[in-house]
């Protein structure tokens, strides 16, 4: 490991499906207390690196963690798969399969459900809340794991403007209780909002890796330049 | 959940059940389906019961599978009616010792305008006729004691079927009932025992053509499978079967199962 | 066409009737087939949940092999377990040839495909989508699995009740292995077979119609129970 402080770091990672390349020769150092944005069109490879980083896939190359041992994490995903179960057990379940203590996991649960405003939710089918509330179900199952590290994958590209706002603030929350955030979205607004740091993505190449405020001032490379453009509607 | 708690009560009831029934005193005793579908065990068997206590499970099926069956020792007894066969079951060492039992007839059944011409009292003459009419014919194929009596007779009537089949002769490997089920929707001939014959509902348009040919009858006989082969079988309820049924009460029991008047079986233990 | 006149008139007379030795059969018939779903819904839900999610050479042969056993005709079961069972066969031992356990292991054994093989489909579908989310949060294979079967349950009913239809109408396998024994192996089916067989085909028929009232009514029974299900569900909202 070159920086001490990494929690996690890819060298030279790539991932081929077939003969698509969905990742080329990254090179990604996560540092504690990030708030890294990922930002692409589709296909362009934001996904795959989340999950790089998450561990949850095959790659070539390398994927170091700090000290050998694997950081917390959890991950949210734009849809989350919840159990046709009650969201209390949904959320005890998820404690459970983290290793959770028995005896805490009640009250890990009751918190984690305060945390996010779905306390008197808890007896109600998971499967019949609306897009935002299951959202922030998903978001109350990360925080209960206490994780080091989340990963959120376009975690509001569903939800109508009010639950987007809802799930941002508790996306914002969390970075500022010291979790490291990493999360992908197609929203540049929520980029310049949340992130400390942007990352431009194309064809499965990291092309741009700078602090926000530099990503929103500086030149940019054609072709990330036409992608800000195109997505920011105030320019 | 509660659905398979409920499959599962029932399932152990079940198993229950069976375990039950391994505690009275039965035997299993092969036969065959001309001795079932007669309906003569459902006269016969009760009585039996009440003089010994002892449940005789019928596995109905050809003799020769009865047979095979007693060979695996998966009977306790047989009921059979191939002579031959059983005479070399016992020579082979499976059975204790072969017993008459009873006798009944075969009769040949066919279309009541009888196009090959066959009525009469001669069955030799009547296959005869048959095959050289070329006339449609249902043969059961199975190894069963009718069909080894129906092989006997086509042998006397100078007919080699396993050479060449005469024209019309049709094997379906299957039980009396079917046999004439499968020659009443066909209007063909076919040979039975009288027991099936009287108490079968399907008769369509045949009738009884060829009967009262000596030749025509045909012999049960009760076998107690050999427990030097097969230590597991239950000898002396067995026996108990056997002695009975040769003995005056159930000869006596035999002569009177009757379907619309009519004796099916004659007892001939002692002759 | 007077046949099936007849028959219903059967039909009605024996349930009308209340004919013991109908009743008895009637009720050998589910014991033993409710017995071989359930015990093949034991294996067969953990077994195909298994295979939906777990990755090892020469899986894609064995969900084959497996999809072809749904086509394993119940005579060849029926001879398999009675060469099995018989005296003269290595389990002879344990005496069950001709009576209801034979049955039920026999069924059972027939039915375990069904339940193996749509199971199987069941998960893997379920987990095609969600998989990575499950593994996300920490669960294994197995425990993907297992989490996938609860999250199922309520189709799952419908595999169970596809096993016990296969398992209450079929007759080779029975027929063999039973022995159809009046008052001790004697099945719906067997009942059927054997009157068909002695000729009587309006009873058949009519046995054939309370066969399929009875299986019908235990259908109505579950759907009127995930409707119920899914009507708390819904007055939840």
């Amino acid at each position: 490991m070159n920086n001490g402080s990494a929690l996690i770091e890819l060298r030279g990672a790539s991932v081929r499906f077939g003969k698509v390349t969905a990742l080329a020769e990254a090179h990604f150092v996560l540092r504690p207390n990030e708030r890294v944005v990922l930002v692409g069109s589709n296909g362009s490879g934001k996904t795959t690196l989340l999950r790089a980083l998450h561990g949850q896939i095959a790659l070539h190359g390398a994927r170091r963690v700090a000290g050998g041992r694997e950081p917390t994490q959890a991950m949210v995903f734009q849809r989350p798969f919840l159990l046709r179960l009650s969201v209390w057990h949904n959320l005890m379940i998820a404690l459970w399969l983290a290793g959770v203590p028995a005896r805490e996991r009640a009250a890990r649960a009751l918190q984690s459900l305060e945390r996010v405003g779905l306390a008197d939710q808890r007896p109600r089918p998971a499967r019949v809340l609306s897009g935002g509330q299951q959202q922030r179900l998903a978001l109350a199952r990360a925080w209960g794991v206490r994780p080091r590290v989340l990963f959120l994958d376009e975690p509001t590209a569903s939800l109508d403007p009010h639950a987007k706002r809802e799930v941002e603030a508790l996306i914002e929350a969390f970075a500022a209780e010291g979790m490291t955030v990493v999360m992908s979205t197609h929203n540049l607004g929520q980029a310049k909002r949340l992130a400390t740091r942007v990352v431009y993505l194309e064809a499965g190449r990291i092309v741009v890796d700078l602090p926000t405020a530099l990503f929103f001032d500086q030149s940019l490379p054609e072709a990330a330049a036409q992608f800000v453009k195109g997505e920011s509607p105030w320019q | 959940m509660a659905m398979k708690r409920r499959f599962l009560s029932i399932a152990l009831f079940a198993l229950a059940c069976a375990g039950a029934q391994a505690q009275d005193k039965f035997i299993v005793m092969a036969s065959t389906t001309s001795t079932e579908q007669s309906g003569l065990f459902a006269h016969l068997l009760p009585a039996f019961k009440a003089a010994s206590g002892i449940d005789v499970r019928v596995v109905a099926q050809g003799t020769g599978q009865a047979l095979d069956m007693g060979r695996r020792g998966d009977a306790d007894i047989l009921f059979v009616h191939d002579q031959v066969a059983e005479e070399k079951f016992v020579a082979d060492g499976f059975g204790l010792q072969r017993r008459p039992v009873m006798y009944n007839d075969f009769v040949l059944i066919g279309p009541q305008r009888d196009p090959a011409a066959t009525q009469g009292k001669d069955i030799t003459a009547a296959l005869a006729k048959l095959a050289a009419a070329g006339a449609p014919f249902v043969s059961r194929g199975d190894k069963s004691g009718t069909h080894a009596a129906e092989l006997r007779y086509w042998k006397a009537a100078n007919v080699d079927v396993a050479a060449a089949k005469p024209k019309g002769y049709q094997e379906c490997g299957c039980g009396m009932g079917p046999a004439i089920n499968i020659a009443a929707s066909t209007n063909a001939y076919v040979l039975a025992d009288r027991g099936t014959w009287l108490s079968f509902k399907n008769r369509a348009d045949l009738a009884v053509l060829v009967e009262g040919d000596k030749r025509l009858f045909n012999q049960y006989g009760v076998i107690v499978v050999n427990p030097a082969k097969h230590p597991h079988v239950k000898k002396d309820l067995a026996q108990a079967f056997a002695d009975w049924v040769v003995s005056a009460p159930g000869q006596a029991s035999i002569a009177a199962y009757k379907i619309g008047g009519e004796q099916l079986f004659f007892a001939n233990a002692n002759q | 066409m007077a046949a099936f006149g007849e028959s219903l008139h059967a039909a009605v007379q024996l349930v009308v009737g209340l004919d013991a030795a109908l009743a008895g059969v009637v009720s050998l018939s589910l014991a033993v087939s409710a017995s071989a779903s359930v015990l093949a819904a034991g294996f067969g839900l953990a077994g195909g949940a298994w295979l939906a999610v777990a990755r090892f050479p020469g899986q894609r042969a064995l969900v084959a092999l497996l999809n072809t056993l749904l086509a394993l005709p119940s005579v060849v079961v029926g001879l398999a377990v009675y060469l099995l069972l018989s005296r003269s066969g290595p389990l002879g031992d344990w005496g069950i040839l001709f009576t209801p356990s034979a049955m039920v292991i026999a069924q059972t054994i027939l039915v375990l495909p069904v339940v193996t093989a749509l199971t199987r489909q069941l998960v893997a579908d379920a987990a095609h989508g969600n998989g990575e989310q499950l593994r996300s949060m920490g669960a294994g294979a197995f425990m993907s699995a297992l989490l996938l079967l609860l999250h199922e349950r309520l189709a799952l009913v419908t595999v169970l009740l596809t096993a016990f239809g296969r398992a209450i109408s079929e007759v080779g396998a029975v027929m063999i292995v039973g022995g159809n024994i009046d008052g001790v192996t004697r099945v719906m089916t067997t009942a059927i077979a054997l009157e068909t067989s002695k000729g009587d085909l309006p009873l058949a028929l009519g046995l054939g119609l309370v066969l399929l009232a009875v299986v019908g009514a235990i259908n109505v029974a579950i759907a009127l129970v995930q409707r119920l299900h899914l009507m708390r569900e819904g007055a939840a909202r």
